[in-house]
This record gives C-alpha cells, structure tokens and sequence, in this order.
C-alpha cells in the first residue's frame, strides 16, 4: 500500500500529493515517472515524479478525467493500490550553459525537477511559465529558486504577458540571449509552437511526450510516437524526445482515441458523487 | 458409481460451452471432466511399461501413478503425485499444447486416441482445490542463500516455487501490479480463469515465497543494488514482453494494437467490464487479427466476445498455423475468418483511423531456417480488406529495460538472453534465467522446464559458495 502523507491544492484542479513510496524514491531521477492506479477497478496512470525527499515522492495532477479526478479525492492517510517506478528514460541532463525551460499548465509540474537539475550541473536557467490565466499558476516560487530569470505569460493577461510563453520565448531570441537548449513541457499544441520557433533557429529543444500508455514498462507499444521517422515507445525510449523530430499532430490524433468512452467514464463519475462536477473543482 | 470401461480406443469427451453460447460471455469454454468421466478416461492407460508420456513432459510428472490413483478415485493422492513435479497443474493442464507433448507420444495414441492427460491433470488440480481448502504444506529444513527472482510468469513461479522447496529464502520481484506474467496478462479469462492463476499463484506463496508487485528491475531495483542488498542469486524469468509489429505503413493509426495492448486492456485491466473497470478498450464492428499463434487466437476470440466480427489474416498455410490445435478449432468453431497465405502490406486511414488493409497473396516457397516453407508474395495479387480495427500478433521479443541494464550479459543477436544449457547459468556468475528470455517465446511448461532446472543450477551454486 503507498499512503497519501500530504495534500496540498496548489490551483484550480491540480493537486500535490506526497507518497509514501520508500523503493520509487530511492532510484528517481529528474525526467522519470510512475504509473499508479487508485483501486482494484481503476486505469493505469503515468504521473511524473515531481520531487522525492527520503521514502517519499511528490506527484502533482490535474484533474481531466474519470482517474486523475477520483485520485484528487483521495486525502491524506488514504492509499494508493499501486506505484509502480520509477519509469522511463531519466532526462539528460549536463552543463550546456544556458537552458530556457518553457513549461505549460501541468507541464510545469514535470518541468521543475529537470529546471533544477540544469541549475545544479552549473547552467543558467530562464524559465518561461504559460497558463490559462493566474489561477492555473503554480509552483512559481520553487521554479523562481532555481531559475536565474523568470518570467509569466496568461492567454487573458491575468498575469505576466498577455499572449502565449512562445511570444517570450521569442522576446529572449529577439534580444538576443543566447539559447544552448530549450525544454518545453506542456500541452501539446504549447510544445508544438515552441519547436517551430525553435526550429527556425536552430535551437536544440527536448519535449516530454505524453501519449496514453498501460503498462508503462515497454509491454504493449500503446504510447508509440513517430520521432525522426521512427516509432518509438514512449514509456521506454522516452518521455524525452528532440523536439524537432516529434510527428505531433499523429501524437496528438492518438491521444483522442478514447475521448468518448473516457467522457462517459468521467459523467458517470461525476453523477455518482452526485454534483455533476461543480463540486470539486 | 464406476462405469467398466474396457481398453477402448476413444477418450472421453470434455464437456464444453456450445460456440453460440460462449462467445457472448467471458467464462471458461472448456468445462472440465466430472469424477465419473475423470476415472473412465484414467482407466484407458494401459501402463505401458515404456511410459514415454513421462519424457514427453517438460517437468517430467509421473504420469502413469497419477492417472492411476484417479482411477482409484484417489483425487486428492492424484493432485499431490502431480505437485511433486509441477506447482501450477491446475493451469497447465489447461494451457499446455498436449499434442505436441505428453500426449503427442502417449502409446494409446499409435492405435487410438492418445490419454486426456491435459485434461486429467486440471481434473485432479480442480478438485484438490474445491475439496481442500487448505493445504497443508511441510516446512523444509533451511538452507544458507538467499535469491532473487525477476518476474512472476511460470519460469519466474517455478524456479521460486522449487528453491522454496528446498529450503532457500526466495524473493519474486513483478514489475506489473499483478503477478503471473503471460498467465495474467496475455491468456484469456474464457481459457485460463484467473481465479485459478491466482489460487496456484497463492500455493506457490504458501511454500514461502516472498512475492513483491510493482517493482520494474533495472529501474526500481538494479541488479547491482540485488546483490548489494545480501542476494546471493539470481533468476532472470523477465519474458519476451516487446510486442513487433509489421513496419509498414499506417500502423499507428487509431484503432491499430498489439496484441499484448489489446490483451493486457481486456484480461488483465477488465475492459470487457467497462465502466465498472476504468480501463477502455475500442473495437470495430470488423477486427483483423495479423498472425496465427497462441496469441493471434486468444486476440480473435476476445474481440469476437467483445462484438467484432473477427479476421485472421496469416501469411503460411493452415499446417504452418502454431497455435495449440484446440484453440484452431476453437476459434474456428467460434466462427473466425481465416485467410491464409495472406500478408498484410499496408493499413489505409481515413482522419487518423483505421478504414482498411491492404493484403497480397502468398504462396510456399523453399523450406527456410526453421525448416517451414517460407512464404513468398505473388506479385500484382493485392487486394484491400476492409475492417476498422487490427490487431497485430507477429511475435515478441524480450524486452530490453533489464538486459540494457546489465552490460556484461552475454546475448543473441535476436535479443535472447545465452545460458549454459545444463545450468542454466548466464555470461555472468550468479545469474541465471530461463523461460521466453532464453528462448524468445515457446510455452508455459517449457518455461517451468526452464525454471526446474535453473533452481538445480541455483541450488548447486549455492552449496559451492557456501563451501568457500
Ligand atoms: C510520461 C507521462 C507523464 C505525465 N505526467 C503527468 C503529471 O505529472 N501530472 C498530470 O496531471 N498528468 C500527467 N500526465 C498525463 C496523465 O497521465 C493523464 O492526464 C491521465 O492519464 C488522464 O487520466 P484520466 O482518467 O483522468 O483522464 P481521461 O478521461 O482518461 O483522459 C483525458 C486525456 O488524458 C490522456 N490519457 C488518458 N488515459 C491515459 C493514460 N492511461 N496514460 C496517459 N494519458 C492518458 C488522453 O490524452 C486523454 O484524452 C502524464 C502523462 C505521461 C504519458
Ligand atoms: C497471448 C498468449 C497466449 C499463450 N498461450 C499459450 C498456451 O496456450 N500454452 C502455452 O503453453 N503457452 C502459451 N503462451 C506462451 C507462454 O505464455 C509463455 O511461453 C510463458 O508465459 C513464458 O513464461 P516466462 O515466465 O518466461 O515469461 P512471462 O509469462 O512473460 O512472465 C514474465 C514476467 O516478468 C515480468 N517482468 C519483465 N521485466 C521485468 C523486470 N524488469 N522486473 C520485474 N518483472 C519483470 C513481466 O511483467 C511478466 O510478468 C502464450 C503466450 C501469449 C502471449
Ligand atoms: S504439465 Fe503439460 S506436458 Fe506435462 S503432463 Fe501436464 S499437460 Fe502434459
Ligand atoms: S504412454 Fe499413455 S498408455 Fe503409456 S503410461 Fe503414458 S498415458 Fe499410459
Ligand atoms: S505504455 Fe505499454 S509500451 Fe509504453
């Protein structure tokens, strides 16, 4: 049993979790992931690793369906029927000189291990944070401690610049900051814009891919991904991919392929807690 | 009670599910002798002195005694003559390709219909394990050595399952959230109910076996950190988990699986009870199934339980076919589609999913290296198969987490793990495997072969390093 030992809402539907997960804990390294399932009827889930601090790992989740929301019900002393990892390739990680890490919505979650690592090895690290609005933000100080400059992007302008993080990440090139790498994580469109930009310059860009996976372990070949022509297993050669050879717009049809089963999933849901979804959000 | 039943010729029929009725639920197909036809079929052996059934099985069960104390309605007695040699007869004798084995050259077979031995083992195992709820198990004196073993599949269970015996301290590590590798995840409910694997998995357990879910050795645990932690051995039984597919185009579009995806949503995540399970699966109203092993059946048949009708599209001829005879049959009787010498050539879309495949015919060519005739293209006969969803079932091979981790392992070039044949001893000292890792995919009871004899090795291992 893996025992929830804290809770915290950090913003509009996404939550930190702390684990209790003493073998997960002692190999993670930035880049890496778990897979849970809440109970004996739930889906298998991947969950990056947040953070990990003795036997415990840190996970941040924001609710979109059936699983990440039943997840977020749970409270502290609850348990978990199974985490499994750490999965997945660890990110590289080494002393490039400057690294911009782009990070969108709960990408910034997946982002802040890795924009610390990059500190550690010696790099100068600007971080670009892109949300919805301001309360979608999270995580802002912890990254501002790691990150030699920070800035925010809003789509309404609540906050920070009014526009998406690639206009900033475009401010930077235009000043002319030199750029080593870029890692943007987030939703994919987010990541898509960014390695077009990216591109043009010949900037190196790492994203992290998100595809439906079950097992996690390199089992099924669910989370495939085209990368430079090739498919790939996104659980075992990945999550990390070089950015500009990523056939996203397959990654992105792939994901929709269970929507409608998944909406039912997440309706009936919602009706048996008998809210119809207001209530926890 | 007893029928007298002379010498005769022919076996006792299994009561199965009628193919209209089965393929509308998930439960077992094949039903299982009553005590009544269990002792009429074991008095068909006529106890050849020569007993060739024995050599025919990997785990090398006294057969003859066995059949011999069912016929004397000795059920109980039957079970444990078989769990001498085999921890998990209640699955075997369901899964194993009897044909080819015990069965294959039992003396009866040359003039009549060879024993039911399959058949009469899950008999004596069913039985055992509804007539006696606990069994009693005897606590071996204890021997100095500690061992890991990696994976829970029958190797895995076997090896763990005979140290145990022995008297060693033995730790199961299973990197899936349930154990029994392709027993759980890849056979069917309506095969291999998984109350059953679950049951011999709870026997092995008894013996003192530790068993540890969640834990993917290589990353969750190293190897390295195994022997640093006081192992003092270790089995590799990891499996061939990496499904192939057929590189060609269209693969990735939705509504295209392996078969270890479409299987591992279905048997092991519950998807055929969808929403009470989170875990979808989504089919077409016509599913191609590429393949014609094991676990091309098993895909065809869960699909036509999920509503499809069914395709098996396969590039040699119906002898060629390796699956188990009695799931051809089967899957036949269920009414699959087979289309042989066929080989898919491309999978055409329409906005991202599947709408078609396109095939070319085949035909027989020259013997290959595995000594069947190889398949050859017949040139300009494509022809397109509509269907909206296709699974791929062409073969696996093992998975690259553990061994990448291990440098030094010595390996072949198809990706197998090379083992001392006697020991079953890897590159490395104190490494053993066995099972689908060493060979790449063969059976169940291959594997449990494959584990009998690495706990010997292991055992032996042991014993010399204690000596020094
Ligand atoms: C390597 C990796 C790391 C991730 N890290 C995080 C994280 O740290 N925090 C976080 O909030 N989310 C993370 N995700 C995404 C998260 O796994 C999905 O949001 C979650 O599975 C959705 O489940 P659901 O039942 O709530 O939603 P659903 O209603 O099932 O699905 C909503 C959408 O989520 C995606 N999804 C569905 N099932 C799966 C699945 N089994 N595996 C992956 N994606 C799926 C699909 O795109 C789907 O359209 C990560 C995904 C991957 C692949
Ligand atoms: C669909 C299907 C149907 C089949 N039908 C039959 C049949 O009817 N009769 C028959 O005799 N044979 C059948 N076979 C073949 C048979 O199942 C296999 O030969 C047998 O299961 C191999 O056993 P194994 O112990 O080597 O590996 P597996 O059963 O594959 O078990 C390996 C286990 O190791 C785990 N693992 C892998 N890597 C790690 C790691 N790094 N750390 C921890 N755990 C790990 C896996 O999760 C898995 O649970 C079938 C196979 C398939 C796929
Ligand atoms: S284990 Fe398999 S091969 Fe051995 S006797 Fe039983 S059915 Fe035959
Ligand atoms: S070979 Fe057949 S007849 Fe001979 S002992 Fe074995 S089961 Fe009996
Ligand atoms: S999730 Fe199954 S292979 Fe990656």
């Amino acid at each position: 049993m893996y025992r929830i030992v804290d809770k915290r809402e950090l913003a509009e539907k996404i939550t930190l979790f702390v684990l209790d997960a003493p073998l997960v804990a002692a190999n993670a390294r930035p880049g890496q992931f778990v897979v849970i399932r809440v109970d004996e009827q739930g889906e298998r889930i991947p969950l990056t690793i947040a953070s990990t601090e003795g036997g415990k790992i840190t996970i941040v989740v924001q609710e979109v369906g059936k699983t990440t929301a039943h997840l977020r019900s749970k409270e502290i002393g609850d348990a978990l029927a199974d985490v499994a990892g750490p999965l997945g390739t660890p990110a590289h990680i080494e002393k490039v000189g400057t690294v911009v890490c782009v990070a969108g919505g709960v990408g910034t979650a997946i982002i802040y291990p890795e924009a610390k690592a990059f500190k550690e090895a010696g790099n100068k690290v600007i971080t670009l944070m892109g949300a919805r609005n301001k309360s979608l933000l999270f995580f802002t100080d912890e990254l501002a401690q790691v990150s030699d400059q920070i800035m925010y992007a809003t789509d309404d302008g609540s906050f920070g610049h009014h526009g998406f993080v690639t206009d900033l990440l475009q401010q930077l090139i235009d000043e002319g900051t030199t750029i080593d790498q870029v890692v943007a994580i987030g939703p994919i469109p987010m990541m898509r814009a960014t390695c077009n930009l990216t591109k043009k310059y010949g900037i190196k860009t790492v994203v992290s891919l998100n595809p439906v996976m079950v097992d996690g372990t390199g089992m099924c070949g669910a989370c495939r991904v085209t990368v430079g022509g090739e498919t790939k297993f996104c659980c075992t050669d990945g999550p990390e991919f070089d950015g500009h050879q990523v056939d996203f717009e397959e990654l992105a049809a792939r994901n929709c392929q269970y929507v409608d089963k998944e909406r039912l999933s997440y309706t009936m849901y919602q009706e048996k807690r008998g809210c119809g979804g207001r209530c926890h959000g | 009670m007893r029928r007298t039943v002379s010498r005769i010729k022919k076996r006792i029929d299994m009561p199965s599910q009628a193919p209209a009725e089965r393929v509308g639920n998930f439960q077992e197909v094949a039903l299982g002798y009553g005590p009544e036809d269990a002792v009429a079929e074991a008095s068909r052996c006529i106890h050849c002195p020569k007993q060739p059934c024995v050599a025919g099985c990997p785990v090398e069960i006294d057969i003859p005694a066995f059949l011999k104390l069912i016929a004397e309605e000795k059920f109980g007695e039957a079970a444990a003559k078989i769990k001498e040699k085999n921890s998990l007869p209640a699955i075997c004798g369901r899964v194993c390709p009897q044909e080819n084995q015990c069965e294959g050259v039992c003396t009866l077979g040359k003039r009549g219909e060879a024993i039911a031995i399959g058949a009469l083992e899950r008999f004596a195992a069913d039985w055992e394990r509804l007539n006696v709820p606990d069994q009693q198990v005897q606590e071996p004196a204890k021997q100095e050595g500690k061992v890991a073993v990696v994976g829970s599949g029958p190797a895995g269970l076997t090896v763990a399952a005979e140290l145990a015996r022995m008297g060693y301290e033995v730790t199961v590590f299973e990197a899936l959230h349930v154990p029994g590798g392709v027993l759980s995840y890849g056979i069917p409910e309506f095969r291999l109910p998984k109350e059953i694997v679950r049951h011999e998995i709870e026997y092995v357990q008894s013996l003192g076996v530790k068993l540890l879910t969640n834990v993917v050795i290589g990353r969750t645990i190293t190897v390295d950190q195994l022997f640093d932690e006081g192992y003092d051995a270790i089995f590799i039984g990891a499996g061939a988990g990496l499904p192939h597919f057929l590189n060609i185009p269209g693969e990735n579009l939705n509504g295209v699986f392996s078969a270890n995806e479409f299987l591992t949503r279905v048997n092991l995540m519950k998807a055929y009870e969808f929403p009470v399970y989170d875990t979808p699966v989504k089919l077409g109203k016509k599913v191609i199934v590429v393949g014609a092993g094991n676990t091309a059946m098993d895909a065809a048949r869960n699909a036509l339980r999920l509503g499809s009708e069914v395709t098996i599209v396969y590039r040699r001829s119906r002898q060629e076919m390796p699956a188990r005879l009695a799931e051809i049959h089967h899957a036949e009787e269920e009414g699959i589609e087979f289309r042989l010498l066929t080989n898919p050539t491309r999978i055409i879309g329409e906005n991202g999913w599947v709408k078609a495949m396109e095939c070319i015919r085949m035909e027989l060519g020259e013997p290959d290296e595995s000594g069947r005739r190889r398949p050859v293209p017949v040139s300009g006969s494509e022809f397109v198969l509509e269907c909206d969803s296709v699974i791929i079932a062409v073969g696996q091979s093992p998975n690259p987490i553990l061994t990448k981790s291990l440098p030094g392992l010595e390996m072949t070039k198809w990706g197998t793990v090379v083992v001392d044949p006697e020991t079953m001893e890897t590159s490395i000292p104190g490494i053993f495997a066995g099972g689908d890792i060493i060979s790449g995919g063969t059976t169940v009871i291959e594997a449990m072969g494959d584990g009998k004899k690495a706990a010997r090795g292991i055992s032996a291992y042991l014993q010399k390093k204690a000596r020094v």
